[in-house]
């Protein structure tokens, strides 16, 4: 023998492994074990803060867990390559299948075995004319082989053709995911009422694209927010209803039509869409130099902590020499406990106060490195103040001085494109229905044979029930006619 | 009505339910133990009779039916009173889920006799019940915004079936289980003489799991169209979406296992109980210790 046979054989060896059941079996059990530890650890994909903070806890640990790609399972290689090998398994079994079920489509049911006393249901009675039983059989919708002394009839043909629809269909569904993750779009956009979002990468917070995606293809719309009306429940502080309204213009720059936006309704142009995923406040200030020059006026979005939206921020001044940063807090509605101190007892603004404590230094924005907006880096600056304001007051922190002369609500708007979803919805949806046609079909097959007596056997895919009473029911209406 | 004298009322069907589960409980309890007069010297000679406790027996059953019924107004004035479906908070995806899973029984119990299986049934329901009423109950409130939606009543109705249907095929692979180890060391106790062979259960659980596997599907499914539009992705592997992919997979497992490799028995149960744990596990751990964006048990 060659080698070339050798490892040919292999090869095949290998695929037959493959694409048995048994190995799939292993396979799709692996792959519900993997996605555990998903839901265990923190993911990067969903709340990247959360695992920033585990670094910060359990720095060893954390690096080892990062190893194993734990904090991004559904991307790591040992995900992908189950669910790989899965549907590489998957293909190979149902190809096949699916090319012999074609086949069969036209094709005649089995020949009647020699030996009809061997099968799960079998009974002997008097002789009745085949023609007969042949009619009443296509009547019941069966498929039938007439040879000169027996019948082999089958139906739920369907069954098989469900099951194969339903394991296409998962792999149309996994080429959607793919669709959607290579192509398409995903970001964020903090907007204060009032102001106009131009959807153009530069307008938002947070942008990425798919690896194929060009990054100039954003659609040309503009939003401009209208208005934001959030309801509360004054007994549990809950929130009852968001809604937000804007004008739209698609592109930027033509006719502006009011369109309403609320949490369970996105705004869609095309493939994609626009939701509305949080709120807050954004407090206004002035802040003056020492002459008493305004350096800085407008509303700054905060970062909500709690239901009741304390919210922190940071409110920086690089223009001013030194540089000047506000670390703040802002409280809707103030309210003091001995234990917490300062604190918002409810969502809405009905009492504010700006928490304020000022620094002077080096706010460290011209190093290149990324900062948060919410954040101010202190190691190089020193504190010269600490104040709670209350609306319309000012404070003189020596450099100058800070007004809270009000608020503005602001929404984070999360803008998605994603071009597979139509796809992974076609996808479940022929999932479905082909898993309910392969576990609601009976498949099952009647001979009817000529002999001293007229002899009836049936056997049913999978032992399902309900054969005995329909060759009963055959049988009674034959001896009807 | 006011709104406030509503939800009282919705807890007095609830706990008047509860007092029905218990003496279908007893019933159930006095129908096993005393089956059967005084124990034969050998079980396997002597032909059993049980039809001593088949009027208590009946009687449990009846009990079951009115605490369903009782429980079932008690869920929708508990809808009624908050002005919508009743599944916004963990006390009331418990009631729910506690009908869902009497109602699951008294389906088999109609259709594949199973009243055998209303002693840990009626027990289970009472558990949930009571635990639902203590330590989760919250007043009736208004939905939090993301759950404004149609798809809610889609979603969560279907997941709710399909998980008192998966629960009553858990506790069916679990008697089959219990047998098993009977009859492994030679016979079957007097009081499980009357429960059916374990082939039976073995396909009893397999056809109860293949009816909602559709439905458990499509739960899913529907909660991926909904996330959508509430949250901008269909999929996103929040702990409670991963939990339900683990115990499809398991479940589709069980079925594969079951119908193309023909695990039977053993360790078909073993399976199917397996998937019910995850199924389980995501309802209690992930509602309530969880993070993610399904919090909603309001605890």
């Amino acid at each position: 023998m060659s080698t070339v046979l050798d490892s040919r054989s292999f090869l095949r060896w290998c695929w037959r492994q493959l694409t048995s059941m048994r190995t799939a079996l292993i396979l799709l059990l692996l792959l519900g074990i993997a996605a555990i530890p998903g839901s265990l650890f923190p993911q990067r994909s969903q709340n990247p803060l959360q695992v920033k903070q585990y670094f910060v806890d359990n720095p060893t640990l954390a690096n080892w867990l990062d190893r194993f790609s734990l904090f991004n399972v559904y991307s790591s290689p040992w995900f992908s390559a189950i669910y790989l090998l899965l549907f590489i398994s998957l293909i190979g079994c149902v190809l096949p299948r699916s090319i012999g079920h074609l086949k069969a489509i036209g094709a005649a049911p089995t020949i009647t075995p020699k030996y009809l006393d061997r099968m799960e249901y079998f009974t002997e009675i008097k002789k009745f004319d085949l023609d007969l039983a042949e009619k009443q059989l296509r009547k019941m919708r069966f498929r039938i082989r007439r040879d000169s002394n027996s019948i082999s009839a089958e139906k739920g043909y369907a069954r098989e053709s469900g099951n194969l629809l339903f394991h296409l269909s998962l792999v149309l569904i996994l080429i959607a995911v793919g669709v959607g993750s290579l192509f398409g779009s995903k970001g964020d956009a903090i907007v204060n009422l009032g102001d106009r979002f131009i959807n153009t990468p530069t307008s938002y917070d947070i942008l990425g694209f798919g690896k194929y995606q060009a990054e100039d293809s954003l659609p040309p719309f503009s939003l401009t927010i209208k208005e934001f009306k959030a309801e509360y429940d004054p007994a549990t502080n809950a929130p009852l209803d968001y809604t937000l309204t804007v004008l739209a213009a698609n592109p930027a720059g033509s006719k502006e039509n009011v369109e309403i936006i609320k949490v369970n309704k996105p705004l869609t142009f095309g493939s994609t869409k626009v939701f509305l995923q949080a709120n807050g406040h954004s407090p206004i200030v002035i802040v003056k130099d020492k002459s008493g020059k305004v350096v800085f006026d407008g509303p700054t979005p905060f970062l909500p902590q709690d239901a009741n939206l304390s919210s922190i921020g940071a409110i920086k001044i690089p223009d001013m020499q030194p540089q000047i940063g506000f670390v703040s807090s802002f409280l809707p509605t103030a309210d003091r406990d001995p234990i917490r101190g300062g604190f918002s007892s409810y969502p809405e603004v009905l009492d504010p106060r700006l928490l304020i404590s000022v620094w002077k230094g080096d706010l460290g924005l011209n190093i290149g490195v990324p900062q948060s907006v919410y954040r101010i880096d202190t190691s190089k600056m020193e504190r010269i103040g600490l104040k709670a304001l209350v609306l319309n007051e000012s404070y003189d922190f020596g450099e100058g001085s800070i007004t809270f002369t009000g608020w503005k609500p602001w929404v984070n708007l999360q803008i998605i494109n994603d071009p597979g979803k139509g796809y992974a919805l076609v996808g479940a949806i022929l999932a479905i229905s082909g898993l309910l046609i392969s576990l609601f079909t009976r498949q099952r097959r009647i001979w009817i044979k000529q002999g001293r007596k007229t002899q009836i056997a049936g056997l049913a895919k999978n032992g399902i029930p309900g054969l005995e009473d329909e060759i009963k029911k055959l049988v009674k209406e034959l001896g009807s006619e | 009505m006011s709104n406030t004298s509503t939800a009282l009322l919705s807890n007095d069907f609830i706990y008047a339910s509860m007092a029905l589960y218990t003496l279908a409980f007893f019933a159930h309890a006095v129908e096993v133990a005393w089956s059967v007069k005084t124990p034969a010297k050998s079980v396997k000679k002597t032909k059993l009779d049980f039809s001593r406790t088949e009027r208590v027996g009946r009687l449990a059953s009846a009990f079951m039916v009115l605490g369903f019924l009782l429980l079932t107004a008690g869920v929708i004035f508990r809808g009624i009173s908050a002005n919508r479906v009743p599944w916004g908070n963990m006390y009331e995806f418990s009631i729910t889920g506690a009908l869902a899973f009497s109602g699951a029984y008294l389906f088999a119990l109609k259709k594949y006799k199973v009243r055998w299986l209303g002693l840990p049934v009626s027990l289970a329901v009472l558990l949930t019940l009571g635990t639902a009423i203590t330590l989760l109950y919250r007043p009736s409130a208004p939905l939090a915004p993301a759950l404004k939606s149609t798809w809610l009543v889609i979603h969560v109705s279907a997941a709710i079936i399909s998980g008192g249907v998966f629960l009553l095929a858990n506790a069916i692979a679990g008697a089959y289980l219990i047998l098993d180890r009977y009859e492994q060391k030679g016979v079957r106790p007097i009081w499980a003489q009357k429960l059916p062979s374990l082939e039976a259960l073995d396909n009893l659980s397999y056809r109860l799991v293949a009816l909602v596997f559709p439905l458990w599907t499509f739960a899913v499914i529907a909660g991926a169209i909904w996330a959508e539009s509430a949250w901008g992705r269909y999929w996103g592997w929040d702990p409670k979406e991963t939990w339900a992919f683990i115990t499809w997979v398991a479940y589709a497992a069980y079925l594969h296992a079951r119908v193309t490799v023909g695990w039977r028995g053993r360790k078909a149960a073993w399976l199917c109980l397996f998937a019910g744990s995850t199924f389980l596990f995501n309802y209690i751990y992930i509602n309530v210790w969880g993070t993610g964006r399904h919090t909603y048990s309001g605890l």
